[in-house]
């Protein structure tokens, strides 16, 4: 499976608010969909999406079936100490995926 | 007039035993969302306090070129400062067969209240953003978005 | 007692309308290609959002499937375990402006192939492992990557006299009517380019960045893909994956769009 693509500017000054952007692989079934013999598709979605920086939460989402295929969410935070970012996704059928991205802070 | 035929009864019963049994296996449809379910679910989340409109900057294309992938952007005028700040913000929709879209959380190290993704839209409908704020004040923004369909589906 | 006949005029005035505009459409077909210079990508319809989304590799969902494809470069496959990169070394300098001048001629195949077909040609001769299944996942994302490549390349279909036949072919069923709705490629993407049909833009259809990430499917696919769609999208009966039909198509498409940029992994509605 794709690896969740995550977007951190390379290096920030300390204070400065920066945008993070994360697209991951995800087909986002949204359960209201039918076969064409009238079956439904059961739904499979992403469900959360938290991301925390140095261990600390700094922004979470819960996602609903209107969230578009291979979903795709920006954010901001502000620039504290270098570091690690990691984002985690948990979702239907015990679907879970995570990354991190590295933070230099100057 | 006339005596009803023998064959009638009978189809009348097996006719009301098959919608029986078949009334016990329909499921229901789900109900499409309404502008009423919608308020329904902002109050789910913001209960009975009042809800102002100003500081949320709602952005979606005013017409979709497809409503599989439409981009949302949303920003509310706050200073993110420990005692001032943002808690959540939540999107809803009219017409889906949810009313909701997506919530998020935020605190003071956002630095700016502002997210966006990429969401569905069954049909040209508004759509709400309501952001939850740390003194407990609820503001909002609401936008109509028109969506086109593609021309040549696939498929089915 | 008698009912009263229908007024005949107003029926005959419709009927006449519609066969008019039919007829218009009709002897408008086969009328002359787009002139050179008024063609376009289909890019330049997109919305800001959608541009914006193909602009930037970082927010481009089709970088997924390039992601995954560059990761099967490297991998290993097949009895003869080796590598796409093993024989091809790096591809952004040897993959360079391949894209832009497939379908090439194939001496194995006495025939046109497309890109899918080629990779499928090297996995099964050269890795000795099995083609992929069209459409598939892996097929697609080493299409993006090898596509990827020759982005801002112009396409450049190959002088070559033995494909001149088979170019032949595919404008014909550029032209050809099909389907209940009985109409041909060339009266929409040729004709009518740039007014509307139920809401949506008609393109030019020129195939300027395959694979594409298509906003209906939300995902990536080839121009197959596309082409089947358009198929039963006119209630006809769309010629199967890799059908010599559908290369023929994508070589006159080609041919068609030769000089245009390609765009690859564009984003399209």
């Amino acid at each position: 499976m794709a690896r969740p693509l995550i977007n951190v500017p390379a290096s920030v000054k300390r204070g400065q608010v920066f945008e993070i952007k994360t697209l991951i692989s995800h087909i986002m079934e949204t359960g209201f969909r039918y076969t064409t013999t009238g079956a439904q598709i059961p739904r499979d979605i992403v469900t959360t999406f938290s991301c925390s920086y140095n261990g600390e939460e700094i922004f979470s989402a819960n996602l609903y079936p209107a969230i578009s295929a291979n979903p795709f969410l920006t954010f901001s935070t502000v620039a504290t100490e270098s570091g690690t970012l990691d984002f985690k996704w948990t979702g239907d059928n015990g679907f879970a995926e995570s990354a991190t991205a590295k933070i230099v802070v100057e | 007039m006339g005596k009803t035929k023998p064959g009638a009864t009978r189809r009348a019963v097996m006719l009301g035993g098959l919608a029986g049994g078949l009334a016990a296996t329909i499921r229901l449809e789900p109900a499409q969302a309404t502008p009423e379910r919608m308020r329904a679910a902002i109050r789910t989340v913001v209960g009975e306090a009042s809800i102002r409109k100003g500081r949320v900057d709602l952005e979606v294309p005013p017409l979709v070129e497809n409503g599989n992938t439409v981009s949302l952007a949303v920003s509310v005028d706050s200073p993110m400062t420990a005692t001032d700040y943002v808690k959540a913000i939540h999107v809803f929709n009219e017409k889906n067969p949810q009313p909701n879209v997506i919530s998020v959380h935020l605190g003071p190290r956002a630095g700016k209240a502002k997210f966006s993704t990429r969401f569905r839209l069954a049909d040209s409908q508004i759509v709400t953003a309501i952001a939850d704020m740390s003194d407990g004040s609820f503001w909002s923004a609401s936008a109509d978005v028109i969506v086109t369909l593609a021309a040549c589906v696939e498929g089915i | 007692m008698s009912r009263r006949a229908p007024r005949l005029g107003p029926i005959i005035g419709r009927v006449t309308a519609v066969a008019f505009v039919l007829v218009a459409i009709a002897s408008a077909a086969n009328c002359a290609d787009i002139p050179l210079d008024q063609r376009r990508s289909g890019y330049l319809d997109l919305g800001r959002d959608s541009k914006a989304m193909q602009d930037d590799d970082t927010i481009n969902p089709a970088t997924l499937w390039v992601q995954d494809g560059e990761a099967l470069w490297n991998q290993k496959a097949g009895a003869a375990n080796r590598a796409c990169a093993d024989c091809h070394q790096d591809a952004t300098v040897s993959m360079k402006g391949v894209a832009a001048r497939y379908p090439a001629f194939s001496v194995a195949r006495n025939g046109p192939i497309n890109l899918e077909q080629r990779i499928n040609l090297c996995r099964s001769e050269h890795q000795q492992a099995q083609p992929f299944a069209y459409e598939n996942r892996e097929l697609l994302a080493l299409t993006a990557y090898v596509g990827r490549q020759s982005r801002g390349v112009a396409i450049a279909p190959p002088d070559d006299d033995r494909l001149a036949p088979f170019v032949e072919a595919g404008r014909k069923l550029f032209n050809r009517r099909i389907g209940q709705i009985d109409m041909s490629c060339a009266q929409c993407h040729d004709d009518n380019w740039g007014k509307k049909l139920a809401g949506s833009l008609i393109p030019q259809a020129q195939p300027t960045g395959y694979p594409i990430y298509r906003l209906e499917w939300q995902s990536l696919g080839s121009l197959q893909r596309r082409l089947r769609n358009c198929m039963t999208g006119l209630r006809a009966e769309a010629y199967e994956y890799g059908a010599p039909e559908n290369v023929n198509l994508e070589l006159f498409l080609m041919w068609r769009a030769r000089g245009l940029l390609l765009e690859t992994p564009a984003v399209r509605p």
